[in-house]
């Protein structure tokens, strides 16, 4: 994996606007630029339907835009074909979904093993390994056997989030990641997020409508009718 | 295991039920296609090698495809004559020993002289329109299975008396003749002998055995009025399905008619070509039907698996990957189906085989059955293919889906 060069954004996006087509067309992001370095651990916030997680979305290529371009390491990935887009999203993104979003027929083990199946870098026995080591880092070690319906919310989501790191990824893309946990999981779960941008060096980008959470961030992206109203560049890493 | 196999199997394996009715379904399409191409092929072959058997593959007789022209015509081609009748010739294969020679020189198989009369057998007040065949009981194993089929006697039984008769057993029981009867033996040509009825033979097939009669050659010719007279030469080849080719060749180096046995019952064989057309129909229907179940389950595996696909798009697995998945799910319930319906084909096969049947057109009490790799082959072809196709629509489908659409619909 290529390094970047410290001027050069992680994700950028130029201009980016998504329409959705029918009968009304719908514009869920409009005109959105921003840049997101290395090491950065964003929020972004917005009341619902501002485009937060349609943002998100596009700067994680599950979408495109209808105008617009979105570089991932200064490369235009808008006429990347499927395939390119897929494989990127593969190599170099990390999703964590509100919901878990684990493969429910599958183990906890074999949830965090298929990314690194698919991506096919790592041997077989050194995929076992960074699977194990990524569940016992986030304190899942003893669960390794058990499918997602055996464990607690905040341990699923600690799940996804070893997933979401197994082909160590640059950058994590977070989509209401507490949203749907109790205090004490969703402070679980901020905290490896946390450790994740300044122990391990990844950036994150995390939609949140906790204003709470999102003032413990790094930077503050806030939206309203999908454009940016206000980004907050310099704030300070809250002490823990 | 291989990432989109172990996904594919997971997915099926998770709905035991569901993909049990699908991969049911398959096996019951093969398994009956299988048992109906054993039935259908069992009793074409058996038909078949009975027609072998019973008759010459090839007969050449003293007729010709196409009357000589008649020498005015060859005389004045530009002109149309009318009135001409056909020149009169002399009945009988000229030189029967020489074109036998030269028949025997390059036949693989045998070639023997026969003489045919048409005549009517009379025995106690029937009368019974019959073929009788003057041949020789020394070559006769060369071109048939007569010998195979005497009932009561050997052929040599021919030699025992003056104009010794050999007759179908049907043709017997029809006219109530047994070993020893002498019957009236009287042709067209109005001659009439007293032949003595010293076996009986059975072929299997139905007309040959009510209307046939064998005596020496000598007695046919006494029958014909003519002596030194052979008619009919009959052959049998080592291959009999080269027939038709050695028959041709046959016609065009001697000028005789020579039929094969194909020619001879074309329009049976031809319903072969019409009843193997039904059976592949049935058997097409039954496995399309069968690949509606494998739609099916893939169709409702992809609509309840629509949030899988969406997190393994938003993972990263490719449109190809997903589909593939999908694919292979189609595949195992093809390939699952397909081998029980090939367990379960033979067994059907087997039981419809043991069933007892008393038939008066079937010499066995048992159904023919015919039991070919090709049919569990091409079933399990027809299977694989029709369930992948049955798959890969929805699989296709599943592929194509927006993964944002159902992250959104989920939260």
């Amino acid at each position: 994996m290529s390094e970047i060069a410290p001027s050069e954004a992680l994700i950028e996006a130029r201009n980016v606007t998504r329409i959705l087509p029918g009968i009304v067309p719908t514009t869920l992001v409009q005109d959105v630029t921003l840049r997101i370095q290395a090491n950065e651990f964003v929020a972004i916030t917005g009341p619902s339907g501002s485009g937060k997680s349609s943002l998100l979305y596009l700067l994680g290529l599950l979408d495109l835009p209808t105008t617009g371009e979105v570089l991932i390491r200064g490369r235009d990935t808008t006429h990347m074909d499927e395939e390119e887009r897929a494989f990127t999203r593969l190599s170099l993104l990390g999703f964590v979904f509100q919901f878990h979003f684990l493969l429910p027929e599958f183990t906890v083990f074999d949830n965090v093993m298929l990314p690194m199946r698919a991506l096919g870098r790592l041997s077989t026995e050194a995929q076992r390994e960074r699977a194990r080591y990524l569940l016992g880092a986030l304190g899942l070690g003893d669960h390794l056997t058990k499918r997602p319906d055996q464990l607690s919310g905040g341990q699923r989501q600690r799940v996804a989030v070893a997933r979401a790191l197994a082909n160590e990824p640059p950058v994590i893309l977070a989509d209401e990641p507490t949203g749907s946990l109790d205090s004490k999981s969703s402070g679980q779960v901020f905290d490896v997020l946390r450790a994740l941008v300044h122990e391990h060096g990844k950036t994150v980008v995390a939609v949140t409508h906790d204003l709470g959470l999102a003032e413990r961030m790094d930077r503050h992206i806030e939206l309203l009718d999908g454009r940016i109203v206000s980004d907050d560049l310099h704030r300070l890493a809250a002490s823990p | 295991m291989n990432l989109t196999l172990d996904i594919a199997w997971t997915h099926v394996r998770a709905r035991v039920r569901q993909t049990g009715f699908a991969v049911a379904g398959v096996a019951t399409g093969v398994g009956f296609s299988i048992m109906m191409a054993a039935l259908m092929q069992g009793s074409q072959d058996d038909f078949t090698n009975r027609l072998v058997n019973t008759l010459p593959h090839i007969t050449v007789s003293d007729e010709r495809r196409a009357p000589p022209p008649q020498p005015a015509e060859t005389l004045y081609p530009a002109a149309k004559i009318y009135g001409l009748t056909p020149e009169a010739r002399r009945r009988g294969i000229k030189n029967p020993l020489a074109t036998m020679a030269a028949l025997e020189a390059w036949i693989p198989g045998g070639v023997a002289p026969s003489v045919k009369v048409q005549g009517i057998i009379r025995y106690a007040n029937h009368d019974v329109a019959t073929t009788i065949t003057g041949i020789d009981p020394r070559r006769e194993a060369q071109v048939s299975d007569l010998p195979k089929q005497m009932r009561g006697a050997t052929l040599n039984a021919l030699y025992r008396a003056t104009n010794a008769i050999v007759i179908g057993d049907r043709l017997a029981e029809k006219i109530g003749a047994r070993i020893g009867s002498n019957i009236t033996v009287q042709t067209s040509e109005g001659v009439r002998i007293s032949a003595q009825v010293v076996g009986f033979f059975h072929s299997g097939v139905r007309q040959v055995d009510e209307s046939t009669a064998y005596v020496l050659t000598k007695t046919g010719q006494i029958l014909s009025q003519q002596t030194g007279l052979i008619n009919e030469l009959r052959l049998r080849l080592s291959d009999p399905l080269v027939s038709r080719e050695v028959a041709a060749r046959i016609e065009t180096e001697t000028g005789y008619k020579s039929v094969s046995w194909q020619e001879a019952h074309e329009d049976l064989l031809s319903t072969f070509i019409i009843r193997n057309i039904i059976m592949y129909t049935v058997v097409g229907a039954i496995l399309l039907v069968a690949s509606f179940g494998t739609y099916n389950i893939i169709s409702t595996i992809t609509h309840e698996k629509a949030r899988d696909i969406a997190i393994m798009k938003s993972l990263g697995l490719s449109e190809f990957t997903v589909r593939t998945i999908f694919v292979i799910e189609a595949m195992i319930i093809g390939i699952a189906g397909g081998l029980m319906g090939f367990l379960l084909g033979y067994l059907m096969s087997v039981a419809l085989g043991s069933i007892k049947i008393t038939n008066p057109f079937l010499d066995s009490d048992h159904l023919p059955l015919a039991y070919s790799y090709l049919h569990y082959l091409l079933a399990g072809m027809v299977a694989l293919v029709s369930s992948v196709a049955a798959g890969y629509g929805p699989a296709r489908k599943a592929a194509r889906l927006h993964p944002v659409e159902i992250i959104r619909g989920a939260t």
